[in-house]
């Protein structure tokens, strides 16, 4: 019995290491019948919690050593080596704070809120594929499931914003829900193009249909297509508005709102959130990796030994990275900059990348010479002539110039 | 176009943060504890009392004139005057405070005392490192902490403490020169009166 069951042990983790089909199998079948459907469910769960809980204390320090860097600092170096236990330290300190509740805070609701933003981000894991063969459940239509749940994090904002029973919280919760709902848009249309493309709502199957290189190097994957490319960027820019990171920070823009829905919290809760809020930021990294980036596949032929799960993480990390590195660099908008990007600019050009995408699709049967390029021309310049056009008008043909003060200096 | 701004803004911020790995003149900031930047001559922290010589009591500038006390806006100064007198740099006889305290948790390093000062007596320290585990005597600094010698003056504000210096010894050198002019005149007065009545020499009046 135990023989077998470190046999299966091993056999798991030597098959999920190697890429090999339906892992689990062996080591279940020790297990007896009725335990097997739970023991599946752990075994699939505990990976995603270990990895992306890692992942998410080396990103609090990648990010603040980036930011550092960005900004001529040496970033925290004193915690171990380059300063890497940081996120121990820091974990340390936040579970041994007081857990602080508002004396006239909607208690039941105040307790929820963080729980109610954890659980929808790690379910919206379960989709993903993280390998060749590495998917926790294969739905038909997992990426509507991700936008689901993903979708239900607004609630849990705004139930933290609503029970802290605070001004700051309440504008902070406002905000954030009139930014993930403007923002949810674009970031679904611009997947949508995805699944038109595809022909299917499946996640793994999306995979599957960005295999193949063209002229034998530049892999299939759909960032490499016009509306490919279009999409990708603006599934990046909602989904940076999506997990609330800067530019698109203000519903917890500290120098406005103290930290918005999160003024109240403290300790624990304080650190789910935080926590719930990277976890929601590599879901939608792996998801943009999965959709445009080809997700675990290789990017180039004679790379491709190198196991799949490893493209999907150092993709993934390398949008984390993005998202750092933006952060690094872009002021917080203000609101009104904020709704008008999402409704003029975002959503005009996320309908506009649909037709690009669809005209794409219409003319994948063209046969004639320069046909290849004559249809990339066609759908590029679908997208590019009214972005030009369209940013032209939104700037008003404005020259940025340096500031005048009438009644200063 | 648009979007052309946010690709500058990326390029600058990925250029300084290479440029941070090769190229240690760009780091701004230092490690602390270990290495230190100078403090700056404008710096300012919290007051201390100066003292000419190598006497702190003897030397203190401070005439217990309590008008840093009276203006200082948190009331974070007790002075209390002492009976005994002692002379100042001119040689005239002025009182001394005999209690100067400064309470470290209640000044605000506003400077307003350095300003009203009319002795030169208080400055501003550039020393930040105040932090103490005792929180009444250890925070509350009386005479004896507070008072630094004008060396120390020059080195941490030189400019300022060398126009300062300069000030004090024209005052010092008019009031020569008119103790001089009026010791003159008085000798002038003394013999117009002694060819009166030559029983009685003058008096040199005593300037130091």
């Amino acid at each position: 019995m135990m023989g077998d069951f470190f046999k299966g042990l091993l056999v798991m983790i030597w098959r999920v290491m190697t890429d090999q089909p339906d892992p689990k199998a062996e080591f279940l079948s020790v297990f007896p019948g009725g335990l097997q459907p739970l023991v599946s469910a752990v075994l699939s769960v505990s990976p995603i919690i270990l990895v992306f809980a890692t992942l998410f204390a080396l990103t609090t320090w990648l990010e603040r050593k980036g930011l550092g860097r960005i900004q001529n600092r040496l970033g925290p170096n004193r915690v171990g080596p380059y300063g890497l236990f940081q996120p121990i330290a820091d974990g340390l300190k936040m579970l041994t704070k007081e857990d602080i509740v508002p004396r006239s805070a909607d208690k039941v609701v105040h307790f929820l809120a963080p729980i109610a933003f954890l659980v929808p981000t790690l379910l919206a894991y379960a989709v993903l594929p993280y390998g060749r063969n590495l998917v926790p459940v294969n739905f038909d239509a997992g990426i509507l499931f991700f936008f689901a749940v993903g979708a239900s994090t607004e609630l849990s904002i705004f139930m933290a914003g609503w029970s802290s029973r605070n001004k700051y919280s309440l504008l902070g919760a406002m905000r954030a829900i009139a930014q993930m709902i403007s923002y949810e848009i674009p970031l679904i249309l611009s997947s949508v193009t995805v699944i038109m493309i595809a022909g299917s709502l499946s996640l793994v199957e999306i995979v599957e249909q960005q295999g193949g290189y063209q002229f034998g190097w530049l892999p299939g994957w759909f960032v490499f297509t016009p509306w490919g490319l279009a999409g990708f960027v603006i599934f990046l820019i909602a989904s940076l508005a999506e997990s609330n990171r800067s530019p698109f920070d203000i519903p917890e823009a500290e120098s406005e709102l103290i930290a918005g829905h999160l003024t109240e919290y403290s300790g624990f809760k304080y650190a789910l959130f935080f926590l719930a809020e990277y976890l929601g930021m590599f879901a939608v990294s792996g998801l943009a990796a999965t959709l445009f980036l080809g997700g675990w596949r290789a990017p180039s032929p004679f790379l491709e030994w190198v196991p799949s799960y490893v493209w999907f993480l150092s993709k993934l990390v390398s949008l984390v990275c993005l998202f750092i590195w933006i952060r690094g660099t872009v002021p917080r908008l203000r609101v009104d900059q904020l709704l008008n990007f999402a409704w003029k600019f975002m959503l005009p050009m996320s309908l506009l990348n649909l037709l690009a995408a669809a005209a794409w699709h219409f003319t994948a049967t063209w046969n004639f010479i320069g046909a290849g390029p004559g249809r990339w021309l066609l759908c590029a310049a679908m997208i590019a002539v009214p972005y030009v056009l369209l940013g032209r008008a939104l700037t008003g043909g404005k020259k940025w110039t340096r500031r005048t003060y009438r009644f200063a200096e | 176009m648009l979007g052309e701004g946010i690709l500058k803004g990326m390029a600058e911020t990925a250029r300084n943060f290479i440029g941070s790995y090769h190229d240690p003149e760009r780091l701004t900031t230092v490690e602390f504890p270990e290495k230190r930047i100078p403090a700056k001559q404008n710096a300012r922290n919290f007051p201390f009392l100066v003292y000419d010589g190598v006497d702190p009591d003897m030397g203190l500038r401070c005439v217990a004139c309590q008008i840093c006390e009276k203006e200082c806006p948190p009331q974070c100064i007790y002075i209390v005057k002492d009976a005994a007198k002692k002379p100042d740099y001119l040689g005239k006889m002025q009182f001394q405070p005999k209690v100067f305290d400064i309470d470290v948790s209640v000044c605000m390093s506003c400077q307003i005392c350095v300003e009203v000062c009319p002795f030169e007596a208080i400055k501003m320290d550039t020393d930040f490192e105040l932090s103490n585990p005792d929180r009444f005597g250890g925070l509350l600094q009386d005479k004896h902490r507070l008072s630094r010698p004008n060396e120390y003056y020059h080195k941490i504000h030189p400019t300022e403490a060398s126009e300062v210096d300069a000030r004090l010894a024209a005052e010092k050198a008019k009031a020569e020169a008119k103790a001089r002019a009026d010791a003159e005149a008085k000798a002038k007065a003394a013999a117009a009166a002694s060819t009166a009545k030559p029983a009685n020499p003058p008096q040199p009046a005593t300037a130091k």
